[in-house]
């Protein structure tokens, strides 16, 4: 098994303090990146192959490519930290772990994208973990690597902690910078990107927290090293929430491509009380399921879309054989139902909608119809139809629930009840609490 | 406010329109936060963080007066607490607990617990109870879904909960 990288200070004593990191050889790639000319560091994080690690896989120096060199306007770099997506929680291990492993790889990437601000945006739930980043930078400004003319080289950087106040979609980038600004989480139009005109209208650079976290190993050993793990198209190590039916749910950090099984079974000792798996949600919430059959597949970015669902953000929630998934399905677009921004009537009133025939099944009193309006609702909702991937985000399980566990739905819908005599589908509106009635029972 | 005025705020139309000032503390801290902008709006979310923490929830008169502070109209004030879930614009009970029914969680056994907790505390999601000590709420996944079941308890996570457990967490709190 490969040492960990981004977890490697995980069980140090004080692991958070700076005295630890500097043990560890930190802020060595700082000193090494604020000689170089920032061309360089972008060339040499082009060449490790690293892609952000959010969610869409976007290669890193590639986005940072995209700032344009002069237009007069300041720059900023933005870290996400604003990690929500069910399933997910490797951030928060990276900051509660190895707070100044971000700080650095900030410093690294605003260094590259000439931004000398610097926000990380947080969710609003994680209390302490804000703390935990405000103590680091405070230790990070008293030793010189914040601040002023830092080490000596003429840079300068502040780095300031903005707390979200629960809104998934602000992990969404536009979301997240108008929530910046003051405003309602809601999605802007693309184009233009952040890259050209994103916080206050100047050039912006988001990336996750996991991204920045494997820029100073790759300043520190160079991008042949890092580009000599994991496989060809997806490099480096990547960090696993496993959440579910294994035995023990945690944060794994194993290189790109390994496969799932390997980091089921071997790394989380498999599924409890003896039981099969039925079924895993490979990159959270809103990356299509996968069924048993399909855990040789290699987790890595390409593998993972081949098999038909995405690595995104590396969220595993795994599921036994005990699972009903037409009640997952249910509890999933809760999730996308609720935190749905209003904007796009596809996503608003798709998701809202494909909840109340779920809920309708549950209770029993759905009928075979009630299928084909929900694929409906998931060709139409998604692809572009929306401002940001929150529609095809619920749309995917949708559409991936159906496909591979369509019996269980159609088992569902056809279960020997009385067949409903109204079944016009109606559009439930938000405000129409009614609509929004739980089955009776409750608990699973 | 005269009597006969309507209320300018619809959320807290109900509560009564309290006139609140800043004092020299909170001045100190909406001035050190503007510092950290270069748009006075971009302030919004950090004071209104910073009055959530001094006053437990957001009224009617601290939207008015951070609207007046910042410059801006107290309708988009209302407008940005109303979105963010964490902003509260009712008083909260003491002890404000939210537990997650999202999928993971419930994977582990969330269901149970909730149902456990609904009947000790005898009020379903979004009730406080009447001596005023607790308020429950649902909330979609709180980022920690490996330890699952998991409530928060105002700025603290409880995790790995199962119904014995949350017996003994709630006696704790009472
Ligand atoms: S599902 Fe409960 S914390 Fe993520």
């Amino acid at each position: 098994m490969m040492k960990p990288l981004l977890l490697r200070a995980r069980g140090e004593r004080n692991s958070r303090s700076l005295t630890t990191y500097l043990r560890f050889g930190g802020y060595g790639a700082v000193k090494k990146a604020l000689i170089m000319d920032a061309r360089d560091v972008i060339k040499e994080i082009k060449a490790s192959g690293l892609r952000g690690r959010s969610g869409a896989g976007v290669p890193t120096g590639l986005k940072w490519g995209c700032v344009p060199k002069a237009s007069g306007k300041p720059k900023y770099l933005i870290c996400n930290a604003d990690e929500s997506e069910p399933g997910t929680f490797k951030d928060r291990e990276i900051i509660r772990v190895d707070p100044h492993l971000l700080l650095e790889g900030m410093i690294i990437a605003a260094y590259a994208i000439d931004a000398h601000k610097a926000y990380i945006y947080i969710r609003g739930e994680f209390f302490h973990e804000a703390q935990m980043l405000e103590h680091a930078i405070g230790e990070a400004y008293r030793k010189k690597y914040l601040g002023k003319n830092i080490l000596r080289t003429g840079f300068d950087l502040d780095i300031y902690v903005h707390r979200g106040a629960g809104a998934q979609i602000c992990s969404e980038e536009t979301a997240l910078i108008e929530s910046i600004e003051g405003r309602r989480g809601q999605p802007r139009l693309k184009p233009p990107f952040p890259a050209m005109a994103g916080l206050f209208g100047c050039p912006t650079i988001v990336n996750n927290v996991e991204t920045l976290a494997c820029l100073p190993h790759i300043l520190e050993n160079g991008a042949d090293w890092f580009a000599s793990i994991g496989t060809q198209e997806s490099t480096g190590t990547k960090l696993f929430s496993v959440s579910g039916h294994v035995e023990s749910p945690g944060v794994y950090e194993v290189p790109l491509g390994t496969t799932f099984r390997e980091i089921i079974e071997d790394h989380c000792g498999g599924i409890p009380n003896g039981r099969e798996l039925k079924a895993f949600i490979p990159g959270g919430s809103s990356a299509p399921v996968l069924t048993a059959a399909e855990i040789d597949t290699p987790a890595c970015f390409d593998a993972v879309a081949k098999a038909g669902s995405t690595l995104g953000s590396g969220g595993l929630i795994v599921m036994d054989e005990t699972v009903d998934m037409v009640w997952v399905l249910e509890n999933l677009l809760e999730f996308y139902a609720h935190e749905s921004c209003g904007q796009c009537t596809p996503c608003r009133e798709g998701s809202a909608w494909a909840l109340n025939i779920l809920r309708r099944i549950r209770c029993n009193q759905g009928c075979p119809e009630d299928l084909e309006t929900l694929c409906r609702i998931a060709d139409f909702a998604c692809r572009g139809m929306t401002i940001c991937p929150l529609g095809d985000a619920f749309c995917e399980p949708i559409r991936s629930f159906l496909d591979r566990f369509g019996g269980e739905f159609r088992a569902a819908v056809t279960s020997g009840n009385p067949p409903r005599v109204v079944k016009a589908p109606i559009l439930p509106t938000r405000r129409d609490q009614s609509m929004f009635a739980k089955p009776g029972t409750e608990s699973c | 406010m005269s009597q006969d005025q309507t209320p300018p705020l619809t959320v807290a139309s109900h509560d009564e329109v309290k006139e609140i000032h800043f004092d020299g503390e909170m001045e100190d801290r909406i001035k050190n936060i503007l510092g950290r902008y270069s748009e006075t709006q971009a302030a919004l979310l950090p004071v209104l963080w910073a009055c959530q923490e001094r006053w437990g929830w957001i009224s009617a008169g601290i939207m008015e007066a951070i609207a007046e502070r910042l410059a801006l109209s107290p309708a988009f004030v209302e407008s940005v607490v109303t979105f963010y879930t964490m902003f509260r614009s009712r008083p909260p009970g003491r002890f404000h607990l939210q537990v997650c029914t999202t999928l993971s969680c419930r994977l582990c056994g969330a269901g149970p617990v909730i149902d456990e907790l609904k009947r000790t505390l005898g009020i379903d999601f979004g009730e406080t109870t009447p001596d005023g000590r607790f308020t429950l709420s649902d909330v979609k996944c709180l980022g920690v879904c490996g330890e699952g079941p998991v409530i928060q308890i105002n700025d603290d996570y409880y995790t790995r909960l199962n119904t014995e457990e949350l017996g003994r967490l709630l006696d704790e709190f009472k």
